[in-house]
């Protein structure tokens, strides 16, 4: 398992300005704080701003500043603005479609699939923000889920 | 068995038409009795059962939290009845015998009593502690847990679900189990709210027919 690399920038940066909610976050210190590019940060922003779940405040102080809700905001809300997972319905053109191998890989995928929508769709940021405070996180379990 | 009845910190519609629409700190408890001091009423912590437990916030609510009485078994039937919609009073009464019979693993089922409104149930849990099943080492396995529609976002789940765990440690075991289906948007969201997260075991299936 493995998530696109705006999926996991966009987690972080909400992760960043749920824990800093008192003030606003520029791009370049949530960029800082991650090692990544202000120029690829700043257009995972603009989507979550799309989306409503963070807004820009304007003017000296200025910066990003999260506004939907915690308890609320799956990080399945967050991921599926940048990629989708399974569900996309079989590919007509992929090699052996119509084989009782492809279906069958495709019964394989799916239960794959539906764990990983299930998991993200019930950690909340909230519920992140809990791990994260717990301690519960070891730095090997992000390699985990990368790998 | 449902959680359709547990406490979840947010709103039941809300959750339901985002699933419709894609078909395509945690700390150890305070002493019982403690208020919680946040403006949004969710902890009330309340981990000991017979010790009644203020709450204050938005709606303000004290409940009792105690070993479940046989006279609670209608009341138990009767909210289960109106969040799954089957009656089922001699399962109920059975998890109550069971955890009163010598020899038995250690059942726990606990009640949620409203102080205000005297003997009326906001909720329930059950669970017992099992060992060896499967080669787990001794666990303890949260079956059911259920609050009153009407009480929800008062923290009654979240208080039965800490006081069970207390329980589960003072009978000397550190972990607590539980099943949800994946599609049971709710309970999932509370149990992950809760810090619980997926275990070593993965529920095989197949069909008889």
């Amino acid at each position: 398992m493995k998530l696109q690399i705006a999926s996991r920038l966009a987690i972080f940066a909400v992760l960043e300005l749920t824990e800093h909610s008192e003030r606003q976050l520029t791009v370049a210190e949530i960029a800082t704080r991650y090692g990544v590019s202000t120029h690829h940060l700043a257009k995972v922003m603009h989507e979550l701003g799309r989306a409503r779940l963070v807004r820009s405040v304007r003017g000296a102080g200025g910066g990003y500043q999260f506004c939907a809700n915690a308890r609320r905001t799956t990080l399945l809300d967050i991921i599926e603005l940048f990629e989708e997972f399974g569900q996309q319905g079989p590919d007509a053109n992929e090699p052996g479609r119509g084989t009782g191998e492809a279906a069958a890989l495709d019964i394989v995928l799916g239960e794959i699939d539906e764990a990983v929508r299930a998991t993200f769709g019930s950690i909340t940021i909230a519920t992140m923000r809990r791990l994260i405070e717990r301690g519960r996180v070891p730095p090997v379990a992000t390699g985990r889920l990368g790998s | 068995m449902s959680y359709q009845g547990c406490n979840i910190e947010g709103q039941r519609e809300y959750f339901m038409k985002r699933a419709a629409a894609r078909t395509k700190t945690q700390s150890r408890s305070p002493a019982p009795g403690a208020i919680a001091s946040r403006s949004r009423p969710i902890a009330p912590f309340a981990t000991r059962p017979g010790e009644a437990t203020p709450l204050v916030g938005a709606r303000k609510k004290t409940f009792l939290l105690r070993p479940a009485r046989r006279d609670d078994m209608a009341a138990v039937t009767d909210l289960d009845e109106r969040i799954t919609g089957l009656a089922k009073p001699a399962h109920w009464l059975e998890l109550y015998k069971r955890q009163k019979k010598p020899g038995h693993a250690p059942g726990i089922f606990l009640v949620a009593i409203d102080t205000d409104v005297a003997a009326r149930l906001l909720g329930f849990i059950v669970g017992e502690i099992r060992a060896w099943e499967f080669g787990s080492a001794p666990c303890g396995w949260v079956y059911a847990l259920s609050v009153e529609p009407g009480s929800r976002l008062l923290g009654v789940g979240e208080a039965l679900l800490e006081s069970i765990a207390g329980e589960f440690r003072k009978a000397g075991v550190d972990k607590m189990r539980t099943m949800v289906t994946r599609d049971n948007l709710l309970p999932m969201l509370f149990f992950r709210g809760e810090g619980m997260m997926a275990g070593p075991y993965t529920q095989l299936e197949k069909d008889l027919g």
